[in-house]
């Protein structure tokens, strides 16, 4: 870069480096997200079997997805999956994640082990959970409990009971990690503060913690409503959907109208409502939480 | 798809042990001469005998040699499916045939064989005729039938029926009647891996067959309109749902796999009596059962008829072969080769003999005389018999529909079997995809 002779010329020159930085980014995003999905959006309006030519069918599937009653279903399946598990997650994580912030070695060496099921692929913990719930030769039958001896994965509301407690099983500990970090975040102050004024555990934790993780919550929450949208893996090898229907979520209904029923069109259309939904989702969140997520509380303190 | 062509090509361009690009002229390859590309199951032992098979061509052919590549079952399925989509599909097909096989004809990516089998009879009349019934779309053969046949079996445990002191049912009133007694002796009546879908399928398969004849679900593959609001298939329906409502199948058979075998070993542990399989069980019971098979517990039996029904108890359903098509865009010299294939070492003697060793039954008439020194001759008999004596080999109706219409079957059967659907409804939501 030449040496700067004005500082007009300077103030430009600069901001269109900046701008240059973008690009590599931006390439990939345009790339990997808006063709796709472009192209998702254009195959709704096809009928396609996967196999020969692609036909052009104008509403065709769309009229097609919005009348099947599975649709619906899958909507609520998904919406239930999303609701109950940050219900699950969202106390759990928010506490574990208070009593990995505090300093002493024990929660360290706990920390490292509750983080172990992140790093288990999510095919992988669902076929290990498949085995240890086996009704005649997993975990209860092996040790003769008749309280873990169910028929999981064939009660409609057992099997959604178990999908939502494997992914809290797999997810708690990530965002117990958020919310440590936003635990450690706040100002000792506050809290000596508070013991000034003579404030108990409960109180402090309800007054000082909670308040000022409000921004965490809404990070950590923005993962796992939208992440909770793309549930596919776990779900496909832990139930595949079933039994029924009664956890088949929309991205499982997408994949077996897509690739089991090689109906591409009404598979398209799915996905371009899954995508809607999380747009919609990410935009409610970001709404709740005020403008700016990474607005910080501390000025005041 | 339209970043994914060149990319592939760009792949195929640079990649010298790749698949070979169909359409390409690919005379290259280092005094190799041409090769044509064969995609096959994973699953031991048929991959043995599969890739044996190969090889023995590749020796006898070193200047059209095929280039094999091994997958698992179902990413098989689905790899196969996108490969032809994007018109990069191996020179050979394998497949089951049926409405798949349809698919594909549809989309004009398999060659037509119809010519090629009259001219040469030979190949075609070592073959059970049977087997042609699912490679035929609209009159013309698209696929070689090869491989084994795999009907639909009772087995039985003989150890449960001796505890109980009863005899192998005869009929499905027999069924009924043994169910209370498994119950009262805590052996579940029958094993069931329902979470699997098509294994539940196997037993309206054999209710439709048993009560009405092959041509109740004949008329919904041909497209006939209610057909299943027939009363027969209404009277099979409600047969099924009374089995389990009377506690026939294992106690949580909604949570069990067919994948992991789980249901096969239910009545090798003796936890079952019976259970309503494929022909393939055969051989992963005697090598995962223990003695199971090998001391002579287990039974085997064609589904009894039912009281009053009009089908031929002969009569089975199941996978009558399997199939090999042609890639419609693999280049002349390719085609010649997978033809050589099919006409001399497909199913050769030699592999005749081999798929007999793995305890299956291979689609080629008179095989039975390969059965003598096989260590399990009995069972190879009597699915042979099972085959030259059935009146109808029925295909699996998951295979025989198409992907789309066979999707919704085997998520209202398993609706069916949950008891959340009546078989009232089950009509109602089939009749909607009847064509489809």
């Amino acid at each position: 870069m030449s040496a700067p002779a004005t500082s007009v010329p300077r103030g430009s020159a600069r901001r269109g480096s900046l701008a240059w930085l973008a690009v590599p980014a931006l390439l990939l995003f345009v790339c990997f997200g808006v063709i796709p999905l472009a192209g998702v959006l254009l195959l709704s309006f096809t009928s396609w079997d996967g196999l020969g030519d692609i036909h052009f069918a104008g509403l065709e599937s769309w009229q097609a997805i919005l009348a099947d009653p599975g649709l619906p279903h899958a909507l609520w399946v998904t919406f239930l999956v999303m609701a109950v598990s940050w219900a699950v997650q969202t106390p759990a994580s928010i506490l574990m994640g208070v009593f990995l912030a505090g300093s002493q070695r024990y929660r360290a060496v706990l920390a490292v082990l509750y983080f172990v099921p992140l790093l288990l692929s999510h095919a992988a913990v669902a076929i290990t959970y498949k085995a240890l719930l086996d009704p005649n030769f997993g975990l209860g039958p092996g040790l003769n409990l008749a309280l873990l001896t169910q028929d999981w994965l064939g009660r409609p509301w057992l099997a959604f009971g178990v999908v939502i407690f494997v992914v809290s099983w797999q997810f708690i500990p990530f965002h117990a990690l958020i919310y440590q970090g936003g635990v450690r975040q706040i100002p000792r102050s506050m809290y000596e503060a508070a013991e000034l004024d003579g404030a108990g555990r409960v109180r402090k934790f309800f007054s000082i913690t909670l308040p000022q993780l409000k921004y965490t919550i809404i990070t950590s929450s923005t993962l796992m409503v939208v992440g909770s949208l793309t549930f596919f893996d776990l779900i496909f090898v832990l139930t595949a959907g079933g039994p029924g229907d009664a956890t088949r979520v929309l991205a499982l209904d997408m994949y077996k109208r897509g690739f089991q029923a090689n109906l591409m069109g009404p598979a398209s259309a799915i996905a371009v409502i899954l995508v809607l939904v999380g747009l919609a989702l990410a935009l409610l969140l970001r709404r709740v939480g005020g403008r700016d997520a990474s607005h910080s509380q501390l000025e005041g303190a | 798809m339209s970043m994914g062509l060149p990319l592939g090509a760009a792949l195929a361009a640079c990649g010298t042990s790749g698949p070979t690009r169909p359409g390409a002229t690919s005379t290259g390859g280092g005094g190799g001469g041409t090769t044509a590309t064969y995609w096959y199951l994973s699953t031991q032992p048929q991959e043995g005998v599969r890739t044996r098979t190969m090889e023995r061509f590749n020796k006898a052919n070193p200047n059209g040699r095929l280039v094999g590549t091994t997958f698992q079952n179902d990413a098989f399925k689905t790899k196969i499916k996108t490969a032809i989509g994007a018109g990069q599909a191996p020179t050979l097909i394998w497949g089951w045939g049926g409405g798949g096989l349809r698919s594909y004809v549809q989309a004009g990516q398999v060659e037509d064989l119809t010519s090629w089998f009259d001219q040469n009879p030979a190949v075609k009349d070592r073959l059970f005729p049977s087997s042609f019934g699912a490679a035929t779309i609209d009159g013309k053969i698209y696929a070689m039938p090869c491989e084994t046949m795999q009907p639909i079996v009772l087995y039985y445990d003989k150890r449960a029926f001796e505890k109980i002191k009863a005899e192998p049912p005869q009929s499905w009133g027999d069924i009924m009647a043994l169910v209370p007694k498994f119950n009262a002796a805590g052996i579940a009546p029958f094993s069931l891996g329902g979470q699997s879908r098509w294994t539940n399928m196997m037993w309206l398969e054999f209710l439709f067959d048993r009560i009405g004849g092959p041509e109740v679900f004949q008329a919904v593959f041909d497209a006939e309109k209610d057909a299943w609001s027939n009363p027969i298939a209404l009277d099979a329906l409600t047969k099924a749902q009374d089995l389990i409502k009377a506690d026939g199948f294992i106690k949580g058979f909604s949570s069990i796999t067919a994948d992991s075998n789980a249901d096969q070993a239910l009545l090798y542990t003796g936890k079952a009596a019976m259970m309503l399989h494929g022909g393939w069980t055969y051989g992963s019971m005697s090598t995962d059962g223990g003695d199971f098979v090998s001391g002579g517990n287990l039974g085997y039996m064609n589904f009894p008829p039912v009281e009053g029904g009009k089908g031929d108890p002969s009569n089975t359903v199941g996978n009558p072969g399997q199939y090999l098509s042609i890639s419609a865009k693999a280049t002349p010299e390719q085609k010649e080769i997978a033809k050589k294939f099919f006409a001399t070492e497909l199913m050769s003697d030699e592999s005749v003999k081999d798929w007999v060793g793995t305890g299956a039954v291979p689609i080629v008439k008179g095989a039975d005389a390969a059965f003598g020194s096989a260590k399990d001759a009995e069972f190879l008999k009597f699915v042979y018999g099972i085959a030259v004596n059935a009146k109808t080999f029925a295909q699996s109706w998951d295979q025989a529909l198409s992907p789309t219409a066979a999707e919704v079957l085997l998520d209202n059967i398993s609706k069916l079997f949950q008891l959340s659907i009546s078989p009232q409804q089950f009509a109602t939501n089939m009749n909607a995809v009847i064509g489809k």
